[in-house]
């Protein structure tokens, strides 16, 4: 037999002719398989329960929400980049470090799907999880709208913000996963990094800058900065050039981790 | 069907792989041997595309596994090494989400899962999670998963491992089977299966193929092929000794037992074969000696294995 033909039997029972298989077929059987593998442990009900807990223990007790007398959510998503540097890292460590302890990266990445499909399937799968997470905190909204009259328009912005903000950190956490089989390892490293790009705009830390950089380095540093980019989505305005800064985030982050597989797969 | 050209492999500074050329055509079973990390599973894991070669090619169906990778990987079935699975999944849904991957939608998928199930006897288990299944069944799990679109190539690293004798004898059937119409590379440590499933040996060793052929052709290069081992009633054994030792086409001659004598004639190396064994027959003849057993050995993979990839040692077993 020559190797450039293939005889007709041998794509009898193989569905997978070209074109049948959509690129966004592979990325949803992923998709679903993760989020499934998410409920069959307890690792997503842990995840929200402590979301919502810890939400609404910062809400209520640490900023006064009722004595402020406003009706508005700022106080609520003002803490989300402090509550998700804990919780994003937790949800996304096993993203990739599970598999490689298994070894079914093997599995996957020995399927007729591209790394991307892999890459992009399980990210929207941890991303779905933090989504839920944050949508159950809908009684906020009925109960602000209820005691007063809030600008609608302000809590969408900052539920949007909240979800950009959570799949930025989740793109780090998915980076670091692909390093390591470690999910300890994974965790703490993106906990540092994600410190980091809220550090970096994070005024405590550049009032204290200014005193002995320059202020366009202290500038250019908190552009970095998931802090200001999300402050300006919290204000109401959906700035292109926010979304496009975490869109950026996400989609290096997630390169990274192609790189890093393709890099650790050569050996 | 598999056309592996000069495919080398180096992990840093070690040669894991080291230029190895050969191909696999619809209808053979290859088996792979060679000693613990002798480099067998980094080759598989090459033809499969998990990892890229540092040199060489790998052309499955006609479609190069690094230009062309998902053409090649759909023509591809794999077991990895340990048969790794998702723990946390039930066997049906991990067989579901690789017969998704695979491209089966509806009543085509279940067809396709169901009929791995019966083949790989997982009725039991379809509903367990991975993680409570026992070795064999894990084992099996992903073995299911290989072969769940009856594809055209088949890369198998040690698909016995782990499993109860019966079940052993299940894969090999199924392996025959399957090679009739496909082209199969698979590992193995248990040497029997060689001989009882291949239709093609390669034996590697320190990344280099230190053997290839048929299983006979390998049992050929055992110094124990042709020798005739006999077994005699009665006779005076100092008598046999020299008688048997001056036998022309016989070069050497191992004493077995005394009284009863048993021996082993080894031929001499242009002798053709049966030989020796009738002139042992004329011999006893003459002498009246009763012959109880008598017969050419074949030769012994185990012993040709040892031989190849142990070289400092092969002097003094021979
Ligand atoms: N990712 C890696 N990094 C460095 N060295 C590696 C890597 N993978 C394999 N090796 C080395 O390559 C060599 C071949 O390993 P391989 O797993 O292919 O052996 P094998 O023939 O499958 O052995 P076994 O019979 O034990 O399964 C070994 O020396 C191993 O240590
Ligand atoms: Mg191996």
């Amino acid at each position: 037999m020559t190797a450039d033909t293939i005889p007709a039997d041998t794509v009898v029972n193989v569905p997978d002719a070209p074109g049948k298989r959509s690129s966004l077929g592979n990325i949803l059987t992923i998709t679903k398989r993760e989020v499934s593998g998410y409920f069959a442990s307890p690792v997503a009900y842990v995840f929200i329960v402590i979301f919502l807990l810890l939400a609404g223990f910062f809400t209520f007790m640490v900023s006064d929400f009722f004595d402020r007398g406003q009706a508005s959510l700022v106080m609520f998503f003002a803490w989300h980049p402090w509550l998700y540097l804990f919780l994003v890292p937790a949800v996304g460590m096993r993203m990739w470090s599970e598999e490689r302890r298994l070894g079914t990266i093997e599995l996957l990445l020995t399927m007729p799907v591209t790394p991307w499909q892999a890459i992009v399937g399980k990210f929207l799968a941890s991303w779905i999880v933090l989504i839920l997470a944050l949508a159950l905190t809908f009684p906020l909204v009925i109960t602000v709208n209820y005691l007063g009259n809030p600008d609608n328009g302000i809590i969408v912005a900052g539920y949007v913000g909240s979800v950009l903000l959570s799949g930025a950190y989740l793109s780090i956490a998915a980076m670091t996963s692909a390093m390591t089989r470690n999910q300890v390892v994974s965790f703490i490293l993106s906990v540092v990094l994600c410190l980091f790009l809220i550090l970096a705009g994070w005024p405590p830390v550049t009032d204290l800058l200014v005193h002995w950089a320059n202020p366009w380095f202290v500038q250019a540093i908190s552009a970095f900065s998931v802090m200001a980019h999300f402050d300006a989505i919290q204000k109401g305005v959906l700035d292109s050039r926010d979304l496009l800064y975490f869109i950026s985030v996400i989609v290096f982050c997630l390169f990274t981790t192609s790189v890093i597989l393709r890099t650790h797969r050569a050996g | 069907m598999i056309e592996v050209q000069n495919l080398t492999k180096a992990f840093g500074a070690k040669l894991a792989v080291n230029d190895i050329s050969f191909t696999v055509q619809r209808g053979q079973v290859l088996g792979f041997l060679g000693p613990n990390g002798a480099g067998k599973t980094t080759t598989m894991r090459m033809i499969t595309g998990f990892i890229p070669p540092t040199a060489g090619d790998v052309v499955v169906g006609g479609f190069n596994i690094e230009r062309d990778p998902i053409a090649a990987k759909r023509l591809i079935g794999y077991l990895p090494e340990n048969a790794p699975s998702y723990t946390d999944m039930t066997v049906r849904g991990f067989l579901n989400f690789a017969a998704e991957l695979r491209g089966f939608r509806g009543a085509e998928k279940t067809r396709a899962v169901e009929r791995v199930v019966e083949m790989c006897f997982l009725g039991s288990v379809l509903h367990q999670s991975v993680e409570t299944l026992s070795k064999g069944f894990r084992h099996r799990t992903c073995f299911a998963q290989s072969i769940i679109h009856d594809p055209a190539v088949l890369i198998l690293d040690e698909p016995t491992d782990g499993l109860d004798p019966n079940q052993k004898h299940e894969v090999r059937t199924l392996i025959r089977q399957m090679g009739e119409k496909k082209a199969i590379i698979f590992s193995t440590h248990i040497l029997e299966e060689v001989e009882a499933v291949c239709s093609r040996a390669i034996i590697i060793d320190s990344g280099k193929i230190v053997a290839n052929g048929t299983p006979a052709e390998l049992k050929q290069k055992s110094t124990l092929a042709g020798a005739v081992t006999v077994r005699f009633a009665n006779g005076d054994p100092a008598s046999m000794k020299s008688k048997l030792s001056a036998l022309s086409s016989g070069e050497r001659l191992t004493i077995l037992s005394e009284a009863p004598t048993a021996a082993r004639i080894y031929p001499k190396n242009n002798g053709a074969r049966g030989e020796l064994a009738a002139e042992i027959g004329q011999l006893a003849a003459r002498e009246n000696w009763q012959i109880e057993e008598l017969h050419t050995e074949e030769g012994r993979l185990d012993e040709v294995f040892r031989t190849i990839t142990l070289p400092e040692t092969a002097p003094r077993k021979s």
